[in-house]
């Protein structure tokens, strides 16, 4: 299970809509920013968010029949709405684990700091002046 | 095979804590007293604090700003550089409240004690009131919305000097302006002759006061300058060791060290989990520009919440907000219209809520929410969101079902707002107070060190971090910190006095 997977990409486009979007260069972009922070943690939390995008995938296929990256958008969103309300804490940790990463690698690119008009500058006022 | 070094004091961290005993103790270098700082951090060039948002946050914090607490439910920011955490908080500088001193009932600190040694670094580190035209929107609302619902919003005094408004404090000043240990302890101390070490890591210290030290090699296209000791391990001998690696650094070494440390080590951990809230306004305002952080609303003592202006980068914004899809996008892409507002929860010290180490010697934080703290940020989000409405906001998004707050719904917030959006594991709770772990108290049997940071049965052993605080401050705690830190210092000038009579 990589970061090009088609879960990890269903995932990414429910989190941000606008990611349905992104070109291969920019899915590349945003896949190694997650990919840095995925290696700096530790190699048990690693199998665990390899084992959850597992999970992810072919959980629906009990309620659904079809795994999650074959489901339509809005059967998709209802599914990981599902999650984040989960009663069971694992999961609700699991699918925050997975949002923050698909954030990171959106909101970490210099451009989308760009596109939600962030314009913060080390300069401070005089750069709005 | 390890290099052998002796020094008479050593001081291991750099931040609020270790910064001001190195500065206090450097005029000993004079008469022969050899002391030595270790920090684990890197030493950062003025250059390399750019402001990038994950560049910044994987060089200067532990795990990228994103230390999960066991459950994983609460991810702790601390940072691991010359400077230590001074490097990215915001400079707020408050003075300990009198109520919470006298509530920790550590025999022998007195408040007037800590408040007078507090002040002394306020006025080392330029602490004064921002002047107004230097007061973005974001902050303005916060006092306009505050006055109109009836809160008392005070300024934050903080610690700059030629701040710029960059409003990046907390990836590293990149202006030079916030006066942390970087920037005026430290360099004090060293000019003086104190021999400060990056890179350095102390694995443990062991009973005949060696510490097992491991200098790290720079990685290729990192930030920070190479450790000024080769990389390698070392055995450092001292006659005096002060710990000052903060709540979780401090209390993680003194657990994996082969010492008879008191049984409450690590035990009273606290941290005032904090939120951030965001309201939509229907214009655009400043709030990427300007100190971020100049004022804030203390309901500590009566409901246990403190509200602060905030405000943060993109993907801090984005991972705090509830939920996820359309709603959250067009949240974040009203960025230039965004009020913040930071609930902090004045947590108090619970059973099970500690700091261990694992089988490997890494640090462990055990933490739940007890229902005290989740009612401190239930009441705190409907405070922000009183706020944010009454300085003319047209939505809010709060831990709540649906997540956004309508106009409508200001006059009902009890019911909209309410303890079950505030699961854990649905929430994006994050902490920057690490308090705990080393408690100051009387003796072994209730606290880790006397109320002047020595360890109880280790005289040459002494804390002088956020770990000594026996229970949450309640407010931001850097110069409560260096008031006791003070006080450690002149503890061993004491020690050092006694043992040359």
């Amino acid at each position: 299970m990589t970061l090009s997977s088609p879960v990890f990409r269903a995932v990414a486009t429910c989190v941000v809509p606008e990611a349905s979007r992104f070109d291969a260069a920019q899915w590349d972009e945003m896949a190694a920013i997650v990919a840095r922070a995925i290696a700096a943690r530790p190699r048990a939390m690693q199998r665990q968010l390899a084992l959850f995008l597992i999970l992810l995938e072919w959980f629906p296929l009990v309620r659904y029949g079809r795994r999650l990256s074959r489901l339509d958008p809005a059967r998709r969103t209802k599914f990981l709405d599902r999650l984040q309300r989960s009663p069971l804490l694992l999961l609700r940790r699991g699918f925050w684990g997975v949002r923050t990463l698909v954030l990171m690698g959106y909101y970490g690119r210099p451009a989308a700091a760009a596109e939600i008009g962030y314009r913060a500058d080390a300069r401070g006022w005089e750069a709005r002046r | 095979m390890s290099t052998s070094r002796s020094y008479d004091i050593v001081i291991i961290g750099s931040g609020a804590g270790g910064g001001t005993v190195a500065q206090e103790l450097a005029p000993l270098v004079r008469d022969g007293v050899r002391i030595l700082v270790l920090e684990k951090g890197p030493r950062f060039a003025d250059q390399e604090f750019t402001g990038r948002e994950l560049e910044m946050a994987d060089a200067l914090y532990q795990d990228g700003g994103a230390f999960l607490t066991r459950d994983g439910t609460m991810t702790l920011a601390f940072a691991s550089a010359y400077g230590g955490s001074t490097v990215v908080y915001t400079g707020t500088s408050l003075t300990a409240p009198q109520r919470v001193i006298r509530a920790w009932g550590v025999p022998g600190l007195e408040h007037a004690d800590l408040t007078r040694r507090s002040a002394k670094y306020a006025e080392q580190n330029n602490v004064h009131a921002l002047d107004d035209p230097l007061i973005n929107d974001n902050n303005r609302l916060f006092v306009e919305g505050g006055r109109k619902a009836g809160y008392l919003v005070e300024q934050f005094p903080v610690n700059v000097k030629g701040c710029r408004g960059s409003s990046l404090c907390n990836l590293g000043c990149p202006n030079q302006a916030k006066q942390g240990t970087n920037r005026v302890q430290l360099p004090r101390a060293e000019r003086a002759g104190v021999e400060v070490v990056t890179r350095a890591e102390v694995l443990r210290i062991e009973p005949d006061r060696t510490l097992t030290v491991r200098v790290s090699q720079k990685a290729a296209g990192t930030k920070g300058a190479p450790s000024e000791w080769a990389p390698g391990d070392y055995a450092v001998r001292a006659r005096i060791v002060v710990a000052a690696a903060g709540a979780i650094g401090t209390s993680a070494l003194l657990l994996r060290s082969p010492l008879p440390a008191p049984r409450s080590l690590g035990h009273g951990f606290t941290c005032h989990p904090a939120l951030i809230l965001v309201a939509e306004h229907p214009r655009p305002i400043t709030n990427d520009v300007g100190h971020p952080k100049s004022y804030f609303v203390d309901h500590g003592a009566s409901e246990r919440f403190v509200l602060e202006t905030c405000v943060y980068f993109p993907f801090v914004t984005a991972k705090s907000l509830t939920g996820f899809g359309a709603t959250h996008s067009a949240i974040m892409h009203a960025f230039p219209r965004l009020q913040m507002i930071l609930i902090l929860a004045c947590d108090h010290v619970a059973s099970g809520n500690r700091i261990a180490v694992s089988r490997t010697g890494s640090p462990i934080v055990h933490y739940r929410f007890t229902p005290e703290t989740i009612d401190g940020l239930v009441r705190g989000t409907r405070a922000a969101a009183r706020i944010f409405f009454a300085a003319g906001a047209r939505r809010v998004h709060a831990p709540a079902d649906p997540p956004l707050l309508e106009i409508a719904d200001a006059d009902r917030l009890e019911e909209r707002v309410t303890a079950s959006s505030f699961r854990p594991g649905m929430l994006a709770v994050s902490a920057a107070h690490l308090m705990g772990g080393c408690g100051m108290g009387r003796t072994a049997a209730d606290s880790v060190t006397d109320a002047w940071g020595r360890v109880h049965g280790l005289p040459w052993l002494r804390v002088a971090d956020a770990s000594l605080f026996p229970d949450s401050l309640e407010i931001n705690p850097y110069l409560t910190i260096m008031g006791l830190a003070d006080r450690v210092a002149e503890g061993v000038r004491r020690d050092l006095a006694v043992v040359r009579d």
